[in-house]
């Protein structure tokens, strides 16, 4: 047995789940997927007296179709968007991303709730969520809040998450069905975690782009401007101007080959989204 | 404290008192005497655990034994009379597939998933599909050819028909 001992609890329904996250005299931790958490928990580096399981939540596993938005469960796998198991709205994004976070048998348990909890810079979900304009629905002592994805994560590994509360849902907007996507990440092996990753997102009916740009220590970054040249139909050689004054001008300190990575990354998004 | 956790174990239903720190993997080799899932790194990354929970693929080292009360738990050893299985060793054996064997409970399973999924898979989808687990002799070249091998056969054969259609 690697981990140091600690106590278990199976929780029934998402208030018994906060009802044990809220103590303040333990470290109690919720286990989602556990694809992070339990290899962390074999190196003895998180530290936890009590983990709360939210695998017997059968609420947590849920999507659901509300009008012009989905609402995902937050303990649903990332195959169950590989495998189209789940109603999709962002004209095939979601599937794709699911279907290559890591490796099949990490895909069949880590859950989307738990990624973006943990928010790892570097993580999957956590870049596309924030492209798609979604929301985290957030429950916990004082009830339900929801807020956008662009504010749920404060630097890296930090959340706005307060005492004892967990995401219970992730409600993304259907996404027009003129726009198209495109996606680009850059590994050293594939399978880890991104060195750099963009998505670029453009419907050329309401002439509308999005940039953001993933694995830049701390909350992806949304790139407004460079977004802006995209509707304006801007070259390959404007758009890497744009997007490296765009990075210089952010407050992450890029180096320059970080630099490099991340504008020739984003325009490959761009590039894969047919534009370009 | 131990928690009392009811598994179905290759077919048969076993319930015991385990640790909430106990991982599947050590549940399975130690309390169970199951020996063929393999324990590499620990910690995720070289899929030499990798076992069938409830059909789907999962790394035994980092799954507790009390989150998978009540699922349904499928070894290397309980697939000993599954056709496909038997393919994949036989190619694996052919083709060698290994040489130390240390990461080959792994890699059968997995490939077993990838097919069950994905009958027909060329070269590149192999590689892909099987870059979550690994080998340190082989250089992988022979598991890609065991594996294209028996993907060959398998996609010749008429369970893999029935099952594309069903």
């Amino acid at each position: 047995m690697k981990p140091a001992p600690f106590a278990y609890h199976r929780a029934t329904s998402l208030e018994d789940a906060v009802a044990q996250l809220d103590d303040v005299d333990t470290i109690v931790r919720p286990l989602a997927g556990g694809q992070s958490l339990v290899p962390m928990l074999n190196l003895r580096l998180a530290p936890v007296n009590k983990l709360v399981d939210l695998g017997g939540i059968d609420a947590l596993k849920r999507a659901e179709e509300q009008g012009d938005r989905i609402r995902y469960g937050a303990m649903l796998p990332h195959a169950a968007f590989e495998d189209r198991r789940v109603p999709d709205g962002s004209n095939g994004l979601m599937p794709f991303v699911g279907g290559q976070i890591a490796y099949r048998a990490v895909r069949t348990r880590g859950t989307i709730g738990g990624a973006i909890s943990l928010a790892d810079p570097a993580a999957d979900w956590l870049l596309t969520v924030v492209a798609l304009e979604a929301e985290i629905s957030v429950f916990g002592p004082q009830g339900p809040r929801t807020l956008p994805a662009g504010e749920f994560v404060t630097g890296p590994y930090l959340t706005a998450l307060d005492h004892a509360e967990l995401i219970d849902a992730i409600v993304v907007p259907n996404r027009p069905k003129t726009e198209r996507w495109g996606h680009y990440k850059a590994t050293r092996k594939i399978g880890e975690y991104a060195e750099s990753m963009a998505i670029a997102l453009f419907d050329k009916e309401s002439n509308k782009a999005r940039l953001v740009l993933g694995a830049v220590n701390g909350p992806p970054l949304v790139l407004e401007e460079s977004a802006a040249e995209i509707s304006k139909g801007a070259n390959a050689d404007k758009l890497s101007l744009v997007i490296q004054h765009e990075l210089v001008a952010s407050d992450r300190g890029f180096s320059p080959s970080k630099l490099h990575l991340h504008r020739t990354v984003s325009l490959r998004a761009i590039q894969n989204a047919g534009l370009l | 404290m131990k928690i009392d956790v009811t598994l179905m174990i290759n077919g048969k239903r076993r319930t015991m008192s385990v640790e909430p720190r106990q991982s599947l993997a050590d549940l399975l080799r130690e309390d169970m005497r199951l020996t063929a899932t393999h324990l590499g790194c620990e910690q995720g990354v070289c899929g030499a655990c990798t076992i069938l929970i409830d059909g789907q693929p999962a790394r035994a080292c980092i799954t507790l034994g009390v989150a998978v009360d009540g699922a349904e738990i499928r070894t290397l050893e309980g697939l000993q009379d599954d056709e496909l299985m038997s393919i994949l060793k036989e190619s694996f054996h052919d083709k060698h597939g290994l040489q130390c064997g240390f990461c080959t409970p792994g890699m059968l399973i997995s490939s077993w998933d990838l097919l069950k999924r994905r009958p027909k898979l060329n070269e590149q989808e192999i590689r892909l599909g099987m870059s979550g687990n690994l080998c340190r002799c082989t250089g992988y070249q022979g598991i890609v050819r065991s594996i294209k091998a028996a993907a060959d056969k398998w996609a010749g054969s008429p369970s893999a028909r029935e099952e594309a259609e069903g």
